[in-house]
């Protein structure tokens, strides 16, 4: 099941390994992708740390470590084509996978609906 | 200020119509982009025809108390040879302080009248001050009248004339940096042709009465989009234009920023302007710093207040604008570096988020200016 963060990230976890990008919703607040600095693979990250920044035309916006881990890939598709984050937020343009510390943190964070309904709110 | 307090423009209604989100910008309430975004409206604006909201911006007429040129007294703190300007004509100037710092750049032209009024355009962020600086300085010789009941729209992009000759087909006469009055769908405008895109384009000082009916006329052509600030700071930064405020302020010099054009020629051999000795003492041994064009290598890009190094990493200056060039297809930025690193083609590194990335000094523009010339 994919969960959600109130930063605006997804994270679509196999075991303990979990692959995690920004949401559609992110994507289109932030405008057109122009860059993506990706974290280095094999860095721990403990929740709320910052991982990687994404800048688009506007402004550079930080994105965090949904939950503590490490690192173990990074979409290297990302440095030449950054646009994917617009073009499919939630597909191919995923920024990193993290091994999670302890996959049961995943437990208590929003789902499709209950983002969905935060998201809502906000407007 | 809250946004109650914001000032509105008389394009507001129009803007949220067409989708405009709206930001605080020098006391006003404008777009920063619209639904096309600002990657797709600075390319629009490239290819076709985008237009501006810039009332922000402060329009005035300048006149003297005694009848006699008012281009010739307010040259005491303008460098550029304005007192030679003909009805009709416009030129980018600086207003200096006595460091001669650019307290602000502006755009004067001489209108029709017989005394030889000017039509003044200065920077929505600096209207107020500009205006106290003028008005105090020449305070018994120059009255000047600000032109609170107009409104100023951009036209800018190759279809600019096409578009704008569909209802004034005299402006196809017109060239870069004229300026004349002309009746559109009944309104009474100062049309020039300049602009802060580097595209050909025109500016349109508008009645505020009419401003919105001539605005939603020319948005229902298939050539013209409303664009946003986002997409015109990025189109000003590829034409290598200066944003008043961050390219330069009151401690920088025309020499320094790069605007050693604006000083006159027979003004420098005169040297009859504000703090003349520092600025051409500047332009005969060259700055001790200057503002240069810079391309990251990578693609990340350096935006304002990105620490400049030289290849040793030490920091020896500050990126004033930055950011992705969508027409340029890459980073770009502007800042000042010592002399020795000034060149085209010097190596330098920019501190982005604390670690160094390799970049180069360039010419500019970054993207080649299309005006129309003579």
């Amino acid at each position: 099941m994919i969960k959600y963060t109130e930063d605006h990230e997804w994270i679509d976890a196999d075991g303990d390994i979990a692959t995690i990008g920004i949401t559609d919703y992110a994507q289109k607040a932030l405008g057109d992708v122009v860059f993506v600095e990706l974290p280095e693979v094999g860095t721990s990250f403990a929740k709320g740390d910052e991982v990687s920044v994404v800048e688009s035309v506007k402004a550079a916006s930080e994105v965090y470590a949904p939950l503590d881990g490490e690192i173990v890939e990074v979409n290297e598709a990302l440095e030449d084509g950054p646009a994917l984050v617009n073009t499919d937020a939630t597909g191919s343009g995923w920024f990193f996978k993290m091994k999670l510390n302890a996959v049961s943190d995943l437990d208590d964070m929003m789902d499709e609906a209950a983002y969905n309904t935060f998201v809502a709110g906000l407007d | 200020m809250t946004d109650d307090n914001l000032l509105k423009t008389p394009f507001h209604d129009l803007q949220l119509e067409y989708g405009g989100k709206m930001v605080p910008f020098a006391g006003y309430s404008m777009p920063v982009q619209y639904p096309l975004g600002i990657m797709k409206e600075h390319i629009h604006t490239r290819e076709k025809a985008g237009l501006f909201d810039v009332s922000h911006m402060g329009q005035c007429y300048i006149r003297s108390t005694d009848g006699s040129d008012p281009a010739k007294i307010i040259e005491e703190l303008m460098p550029s040879a304005l007192s030679v300007l003909k009805p009709g004509k416009m030129r980018l100037t600086v207003l200096l302080n006595d460091e001669g710092g650019i307290e602000d750049d502006l755009m004067i032209a001489r209108t029709f009248e017989p005394e030889g009024t000017l039509f003044v355009v200065v920077n929505g962020a600096c209207k107020e001050k500009d205006y106290r600086i003028i008005e105090e300085h020449f305070a018994g010789r120059l009255i000047l009248e600000p032109l609170a009941d107009r409104a100023l729209l951009a036209l800018q992009g190759p279809k600019a004339e096409s578009v704008l000759a569909e209802l004034a087909p005299e402006v196809k006469d017109m060239v870069f940096m004229e300026t004349t009055m002309i009746t559109l769908e009944g309104a009474v405008c100062w049309v020039s042709r300049c602009g802060y895109t580097g595209e050909d384009g025109f500016e349109i000082s508008v009645p505020e009465a009419d401003a919105a009916a001539f605005a939603a006329r020319l948005l229902r052509h298939a050539d013209v989009e409303w664009i946003g600030l986002g997409a015109r700071d990025s189109l000003r930064l590829e034409a290598g234009l200066c944003l008043s405020g961050h390219d330069f302020d009151g401690s920088i010099t025309p020499v320094e920023a790069g605007l050693s054009f604006t000083l006159g020629k027979k003004r420098r051999e005169a040297g009859d302007f504000i703090a003349s000795e520092r600025i051409l003492s500047q332009l005969q041994d060259g700055p001790k710093k200057s503002l240069v064009g810079i391309v990251p290598a990578g693609r990340a890009p350096a935006r304002e207040g990105t620490e400049i190094a030289d290849m040793n990493g030490t920091v020896v200056g500050k990126v004033t604008s930055g950011g992705f060039g969508p027409t340029f297809g890459g980073p770009v930025a502007r800042g000042y570096v010592p002399k020795e690193l000034s060149s085209i083609g010097t190596e330098i590194q920019l501190m982005i988020r604390g670690k160094p990335y390799p970049a180069k000094v360039v010419s500019t523009p970054f993207v080649a200016q299309r005006y129309k010339r003579k």
